[in-house]
């Protein structure tokens, strides 16, 4: 049997990975892969949750999450190509159009 | 100390291999190399649902996220040119602030799952137990229970899928 802690430290580490990839990378297409990575820890933590209570809803949830992160990926996607067209870059700290 | 047992071993094993490989995606020069780092997380991850009988959920790891949007990813990456931005800093100049916040919320985070790891035992099997077939359960859920959601989503992924269309678009007119 696993302990249910073993889950959410295993989150905690893998939503630490995604924030610290947030926060530090310049490249945007791999910002968007470290949302990925924060995403992939709730579903740990949702899906253990539900292995906890012995219900179905935490693996109903995680599927909504899944939909949304495909939702963010094909917006952020298409953001980062019109992004490229316009400006040929794909640094976050050059794109500061809205900055003065 | 006991011995571990077999799920607790392929547990670690495959926590490890997420760990190690979300670390790599963050810290590649090559966004290709990210992108297959993050395919081998995805596929722990998927592993780990499998551990928790979560079948329907590994299926949909794997189909949507490793078969879906990793392969969106990796188009994106051809078409955008990345030679120059691999040639530059990869990192930010604050990251050292950014890693040592990063860092103090994850320490709060494990203490306070620490503090609660007793609380966090499985409960007594109640009357309704995890369905054996985990992909009845869901659909159950999914078109009973939450009906309205289900609906809201795809009104979400409709929406994201004209954005995207229009996002990608040429020109405007």
């Amino acid at each position: 049997m696993i302990p249910v802690s073993w889950y959410l430290y295993l989150g905690a580490g893998l939503f630490t990975i995604g924030t610290i990839g947030v926060l530090t990378r310049r490249n945007v297409i791999i910002i968007l892969m470290s949302i990925e990575l924060i995403l992939n820890a709730v579903n740990i933590n949702l899906v253990a949750f539900s292995q906890m209570f012995h219900s179905v809803d935490g693996q109903v949830f995680a599927i909504f999450v899944i939909t949304d992160a495909a939702a963010e990926a094909a917006v952020g996607l298409g953001l980062i190509i019109a992004l490229f067209r316009n400006k040929e870059t794909v640094n976050a700290d050059e794109i500061d159009l809205l900055k003065w | 100390m006991s011995w571990l047992s077999l799920p607790q071993i392929t547990f670690l094993a495959l926590s490890a291999m997420a760990l190690v490989s979300g670390v790599l995606v963050i810290t590649r020069r090559n966004a290709i190399h990210s992108v297959i780092c993050l395919i081998v997380t995805l596929f722990s991850v998927a592993g780990i649902f499998l551990l928790t009988h979560a079948e329907f959920l590994f299926a949909v790891q794997i189909i949507l996220y490793v078969g879906g949007i990793m392969v969106l990813f990796l188009f994106v990456i051809m078409l955008v040119n990345l030679d120059v931005a691999a040639k530059q800093a990869q990192f930010s100049s604050h990251w050292l602030v950014a890693v040592l916040t990063a860092g103090a919320l994850t320490a709060e985070l494990a203490y306070g799952i620490y503090l609660g790891r007793q609380e966090f035992k499985p409960s007594t099997p109640p009357a309704f137990i995890l369905p054996i077939n985990n992909t009845r359960g869901i659909a159950v859920g999914l078109f009973q229970t939450y009906t309205l959601p289900l609906e809201i989503a795809s009104l979400l992924l409709l929406v994201a899928m004209v954005g995207a269309v229009v996002m990608a678009k040429r020109k405007f007119e």
